[in-house]
């Protein structure tokens, strides 16, 4: 007899069992298009120059200690990724009232604000506000909010297959019938998994109705300086959202631009009204982390609050950035130009359009099945694939793939 | 304008102003009517501690290991283990949902002992979490999500102050069993075995493995022995807290003892295991949650479930420390250098407990401080009064948890004496 008798098993995550079966595959062509990790062109995960440079200064450094950071984490990482995120010159800094709060990953900001608002939005402890995710989005939003316990997950129309880009007038229609309040999760770049972003001219479209609507910007922002190189280009419409006056939350993620996985390195990054709204509101986030994790890692937040704080670091970094943005505009223009010279069906403009680690192909179902089992080419049933799996080496192997999968599966 | 028709909003504005009408988004704040959250009762003390000004100031409240300079110690072992790593110039990629598969094997054999039977059937199934907090709060959130038969869960009085808070938010309900006797401050056998005697079938009691905290009060073997018993005997499900494997003793398997024991008796505990402590690893956040399930398939099935709840919070765990840990453990020369300094420090503390006893006495105390010795683990219960403890702290600038609650490991050979003069003073 046991309590746990009635344990079901659990439906593995998607893009996990995918690496996994990717590892598992002994076929020497096999290519992983999966999980969003950046490769090198060897196919090679990159610790980024900066970083080993970084954990020489630290593993060194014999002052340091591993003692407890404050549960709202390391007080440079904060304020340093919170600027990252606004600016040097943001007048919300400036007013003082952006606070950051050091968090697991992405997943952790994302959690931790969710938390948060569940508990404070919109009355208290409201599980019943309606929280609009795209149509498609990163398969963990969904599971964040819901466990967070919110019940009401709706979806704003994003993507649109007959045109392989914006769904904008779904999407707008979409936040004018939302319940005023209700929370919207935005991708602040590089959206996660169509690589396609409004552009400035309809994110102020965007603003415009969520204003009018009174609708809580949540920004998730996990490309920063990856999506076009540029770190400002990137955080353009984070910022314009909070020159319109927005209160606002943005998850941000250090795990792609840094390379800094495992290290789990995020941060939530809260713009109030003014400080004394800012203090309570982190005063309360403190409780839900010290339930949670009581206070976050050492490591990852220090390697990044040195690199971030040190000029001649922070412009190393950025040049690292720019390496691994370039590389995947160089695979996306070269893929576009190989399923072009090979004739393949359709048209694939999106793949040059689209920004950031991620490109919807636009292939369907079958057709991935058939890559994958086939051509041992592993991408998502969505037809997601990670730019960063392709390389020079591997990517006419792919193209012509694709080619097949297109012209032979309907 | 949306913001004009919620009262909300229109009472957060104050007093009106004439220009409501065109009132910027800006004015008013979705957050109006947010409270201040109250500062953390343990944490809190430390934040106090730092801007007390006292050249003698004492902090006493968080339990992080001091050397006898009341410096923060690192490991040499931790030392060596990252000079180690680094020459591996390892990769950063996300480490599976479950963690690090070195350090989970380590780590489940650190605490059942390397011959468990368990270990040996693969019956149990260890994640990697956010050190003890992240290991209780999943085991919480599985157990709300899994353990539909029953929502109590049974604290011995006192616990450690973030039991109750962690458990609340995941859905379950706090009880307590009786545990520290205030008259002795020792352990109160009989309340506790009343009162586990009545708790109703099927419910999770909750353990502190060694070294109570805050109380330092730790059951005898005889008396682990009839606990487990009474435990079966109810049939209740044992969650164990172990976060102090090797500081309580300064032996490894001896602070065991207790996990170990009840497995045998065939109960099929929950763990939550920290390294913050007995390997100075804080804020790296080591740890692992452990659920000893009937066989492998069942085991596979919790596993399952554990990423599941996982997955939503954090993703996946931090390597660091974990590396650091599993490192440590599976090399030899440094199992033996841990074992090693964690004896020291268990040494250290205990002549520290010694050292202030002796100074109480020296002080002409007529108390019967012999508790303090007698406690085991970081943290002494010294029986002080809140009022007590507020003269200490004012009067002292000795900081430490209203509960009277002393960290041992923040006392050294400079400072005891000075601590012993102001409790004396305090208590006389």
């Amino acid at each position: 007899m046991s309590v746990f008798s009635e344990v079901p098993q659990a439906a593995p995550v998607a893009v996990f069992k995918l690496t996994a079966d990717f590892r598992e595959d002994t076929d020497p062509r096999k290519v992983n298009l999966g999980v969003g990790a950046y490769r090198t062109d060897d196919c090679q995960p990159w610790v980024l120059p900066v970083v080993k440079k970084v954990e020489k200064i630290i593993v060194e450094d014999q002052s340091l200690n591993h003692e407890y950071l404050p549960i709202l984490g390391l007080p440079e990482f904060r304020c340093s990724a919170s600027k990252i995120a606004l600016g040097e010159e943001s007048p919300a800094i400036k007013e003082k009232r952006v606070g950051g709060v050091q968090c697991l990953g992405g997943t952790g900001a994302l959690k931790v604000g969710a938390e948060y608002l569940r508990r404070w939005y919109n009355g208290n402890n409201n599980t019943g506000t309606p929280v609009y995710v795209s149509t498609p989005t990163w398969e963990n939003h969904n599971g964040v909010f819901v466990d967070a316990g919110f019940q009401d997950i709706r979806t704003y129309r994003y993507w649109e297959p007959e045109k392989r880009g914006l769904a904008l007038g779904g999407f707008l229609a979409d936040l004018e019938n939302a319940p005023e309040r209700s929370i919207i999760v935005l991708h602040a770049c590089a959206h996660n998994p169509t690589g396609t972003d409004p552009t400035q001219q309809e994110w102020m479209q965007i603003a415009d109705v969520m204003k009018r609507r009174s609708l809580f910007p949540f920004f998730d922002s996990a490309y920063q300086g990856f999506a076009s190189g540029s770190l400002e280009k990137d955080a353009w419409a984070v910022r314009y959202f909070v020159s319109q006056g927005f209160e606002i939350f943005c998850a941000q993620s250090f795990s792609k631009n840094f390379g800094l996985y495992n290290e789990r390195v995020g941060n939530l990054t809260v713009v109030a009204n003014d400080g004394e709204n800012l203090a309570r509101v982190l005063s309360q986030m403190e409780k839900i982390v010290r339930t949670t994790w009581s206070n976050p890692p050492s490591q990852g937040a220090r390697l990044v609050a040195v690199t971030l704080t040190t000029p001649e670091l922070f412009e190393e970094w950025k040049g690292n950035v720019k390496t691994m943005a370039d590389r995947v505009l160089l695979m996306r223009a070269q893929l576009k130009a190989k399923l072009q010279g090979l004739g393949t069906p359709g048209t694939w403009d999106h793949i040059t359009q689209q920004i950031g680690m991620f490109s919807f192909t636009g292939l369907n179902p079958k057709q991935v099945e058939f890559l994958i089992k086939e051509k041992h080419v592993y991408l998502m049933a969505s037809g997601r694939i990670n730019m960063c799996g392709l390389t020079s080496k591997n990517i006419d192997y792919v193209a012509e793939s694709i080619h097949e999968a297109v012209t032979k599966i309907q | 304008m949306a913001l004009l028709k919620s009262g909300k909003f229109v009472s957060s504005l104050g007093a009106y102003s004439p220009y409501m009408g065109v009132l910027p988004i800006r004015a008013s704040s979705w957050w109006s009517e947010v409270q201040m959250g109250p500062p953390d009762p343990i944490l809190g003390v430390t934040e106090a501690f730092k801007r007390d000004t006292n050249p003698k100031k004492m902090n006493l409240g968080v339990g992080a290991y001091r050397d006898d300079q009341g410096k923060p110690y690192v490991l040499h072992c931790v030392r060596k283990a990252e000079a180690l790593i680094a020459e591996k110039k390892l990769d950063k990629e996300y480490l599976p949902i479950g963690g690090h598969g070195e350090f989970n094997k380590a780590c489940a054999e650190l605490a059942l002992g390397p011959e468990s039977e368990v270990l040996k059937s693969g019956r149990s199934i260890t994640v990697q979490t956010i050190s003890g907090t992240g290991s209780l709060r999943i085991g919480a959130n599985y157990l709300s999500r899994f353990h539909t038969v029953a929502r109590d869960v049974y604290l011995p009085k006192p616990s450690w102050g973030n039991h109750t808070p962690i458990f609340r938010d995941a859905g379950l309900q706090l009880k307590a069993y009786s545990y520290y006797d205030p008259k002795t401050c020792g352990f109160d056998f009989k309340g506790a075995l009343d009162d586990i005697s009545k708790i109703p079938e099927k419910s999770i009691i909750m353990l502190h493995a060694c070294a109570h905290n805050p109380t330092g009060v730790d059951p005898r073997q005889e008396q682990w022995k009839e606990i487990s018993e009474l435990v079966k005997k109810r049939n209740l499900l044992p969650f164990f807290d172990m976060a102090y494997q090797g500081f309580a003793s300064g032996d490894i398997d001896r602070d065991a003892w207790a996990v170990r024991y009840f497995i045998e008796q065939g109960h099929n505990v929950l763990l939550s295991q920290s390294f913050a402590k007995n390997m100075g690893l804080y804020g790296e956040r080591v740890g692992g949650f452990t659920v000893v399930c009937k066989d492998a398939e069942e085991a596979k099935r919790v596993e399952s479930q554990l990423k599941i709840l996982i997955r939503p919070i954090y993703s996946n765990p931090p390597m660091n420390g974990a590396r650091i840990a599993a490192t440590i453990l599976n090399t030899p020369e440094l199992r033996k250098e841990w074992l090693q300094e964690v004896n020291s420090m268990a040494s250290r503390i205990i002549k520290m407990r010694e050292q202030l006893v002796a100074n109480l006495k020296k002080e002409g105390s007529t108390h019967n401080w012999q508790h303090v010795t007698d406690q085991i683990g970081m943290f002494c219960f010294t029986g002080l009064k809140p009022e007590q403890v507020e003269r200490l702290t004012k009067e002292y600038s000795v900081y430490m948890t209203k509960d009277g609650r002393i960290s041992v490991a923040g006392v050294t050979s400079g400072n005891v004496a000075y601590l012993a003069h102001g409790i004396h003073t305090v208590t006389k």
